[in-house]
């Protein structure tokens, strides 16, 4: 099948950018998005031209490296999948696509359809962890977990960082990855030690990483290729607000006795 | 690490506030109230429909004179309706700044939107429409300021409305602004329960529902008046106070 190619083309971080048009002949209906775009990368570096520069990794679907906007949606047309898992066979012989890098204050593009996402590390180094003593690990069954809890979690968790909820949003809000987050640890019972903490510092630095806020209008939701939940959001404002109001530090004049 | 907060009650105000889903739940609080206003006004409104007094006196007028007649009450409400428009608007101004400016202030050549309705997409046009329609609102039928509305008579709230909405420019106006106000509605609704932590699968569904239920009841509610003037369906009586 034959393509028409609008890609977002930019040198650096700091040069403009815009779009460039592409014809590809020869797309096997069986390819990737991504394999489709080795393909035209090939044509490019034959023909002496800079390729392409977009990121991945695992190419299972599972790692959240990759990711861009196909005609306007993040990861393209197939709901519930990364574009690394979305196949030729879902596009016409003869479409013309527009593919564009995530656009946030926060997702700055360093190349072509390729951002920094270092902002979602910074949240996770904020909050997105539990304290434990590694090497005394204890027996897991000791540690009784609600189904329906561990279920949640287990749902929320599913997240992989690929920022596709950032992008759909149209206040660049990155709710749906924090709330995901928040909500992966507030559900467990190892994450209750640090969950008034987790919840006030990832939403802090969330702030500080210049995203925008949650109008509850649901596109994040709906472009995420792990189908995180809404719901998701809903639990992090819950614990935000209980956590604001109802936050101590620990007393200095504890223990005794 | 960052900042937490961690204070007395004003230092933590302060900075809850401060973060997005702190003025978010200002919002819903507050849309909370004015929604319920919004309920109680279109339930007077309704009031127009109801047959003149044995004695002359509109039921509209009674409603009217009971309202004046406790100004504790009445002024007590409007200082709160005030408050909550303010905090309304100013948290929403301060988040759509963030939203359109800061946070993407490169757009996208190409955005298709899936999932989301006009409505919600469209909160913060719908809202100004609204707060200006209430500024003249308020000068048209509350205030009777003379340069907005020059047959308004202090006290006569029947032959007011009436009058007032005879001029078809004007009626129409306040239905398009009333039905910007439903589709404002038909999201702020179930969204203020969102914003504040309230969400589940079960119950979110019917809530989405009941709030499209409630958002075209006052649009219809609100809409019927200006539109039963206009047909003649509602006109000028003895009805005077």
């Amino acid at each position: 099948m034959k393509l028409v190619l609008n890609i977002w083309r930019q040198k650096n971080q700091n040069s403009r950018g815009g779009m460039v048009r592409y014809e590809l002949d020869g797309v096997n209906e069986h390819m990737s998005f991504l394999e489709m775009l080795d393909v035209l990368n090939e044509q490019l570096t034959e023909k002496g031209e800079d390729p392409v520069t977009f990121e991945h990794d695992c190419r299972e679907g599972i790692c959240g490296c990759c990711g861009f906007m196909i005609n306007g949606v993040a990861h393209g047309p197939h709901r519930g999948t990364t574009v690394c898992q979305l196949h030729m066979r879902h596009f016409r012989d003869g479409e013309e696509l527009w593919l564009e890098p995530w656009r946030a204050a926060a997702f700055p593009v360093l190349k072509d359809l390729l951002v920094d996402r270092a902002a979602f590390d910074r949240i996770i180094a904020a909050g997105g962890f539990i304290s434990v003593n590694t090497g005394s690990a204890q027996d897991a069954n000791t540690i009784a977990v609600q189904k329906h809890c561990a279920e949640l979690a287990m749902d929320a968790a599913a997240c992989i960082g690929c920022g596709a909820c950032v992008a759909a949003c149209p206040n660049a809000s990155a709710s749906l990855f924090v709330g995901a987050k928040i909500s992966h640890l507030a559900l467990l019972p190892q994450g209750q030690p640090e969950r008034s903490r987790r919840a006030l510092n990832m939403v802090a630095q969330m702030q500080q990483e210049v995203f925008g806020s949650c109008t509850n209008i649901g596109e994040c939701e709906a472009v995420c290729p792990k189908g995180v939940k809404l719901e998701n959001i809903a639990r992090m404002n819950r614990e935000y607000i209980k956590a604001a109001w109802a936050y101590r530090e620990e007393a200095a004049a504890g223990g005794g006795g | 690490m960052s900042t937490m907060a961690v204070g007395g009650g004003l230092t933590r105000s302060a900075s809850f506030y401060d973060s997005v889903i702190g003025k978010k739940a200002v919002m819903a609080i507050t849309g909370f109230i004015l929604f319920g206003f919004v309920l109680v006004h279109m339930a007077g409104n309704l009031q127009v429909f109801l047959p003149v007094h044995a004695n002359g006196v509109h039921p509209l007028d009674e409603y009217g004179a009971k309202l004046r007649a406790m100004p504790p009450l009445l002024w007590g409400a409007r200082i709160v309706l005030l408050v909550a428009v303010i905090l309304h608007f100013v948290a929403a101004i301060q988040l759509s700044l963030l939203n359109k400016r800061q946070a993407r202030p490169q757009r996208y050549v190409k955005l298709a939107p899936i999932v989301s309705t006009y409505a919600s997409r469209t909160m913060i046009w719908g809202g100004l429409v609204i707060f200006f329609y209430v500024i003249y609102h308020l000068l048209h039928l509350t205030i009777g300021a003379r340069f907005v509305n020059p047959t308004f008579e202090e006290g006569h709230v029947y032959q007011n409305l009436v009058s007032g909405l005879q001029n078809p420019v004007v009626a129409i106006f306040y239905m398009i602004a009333n039905i910007v106000l439903a589709i404002h509605l038909y999201h702020g609704i179930w969204s203020m329960f969102q914003s504040l932590g309230i969400a589940h699968p079960r119950y979110t569904p019917i809530l989405k529902r009941v709030s499209a239920v409630l958002a075209w009841v006052i649009g219809i509610g609100f809409c019927s008046v200006p539109l039963a003037v206009l047909t003649g369906f509602v006109k000028m009586t003895g009805g005077n106070l």
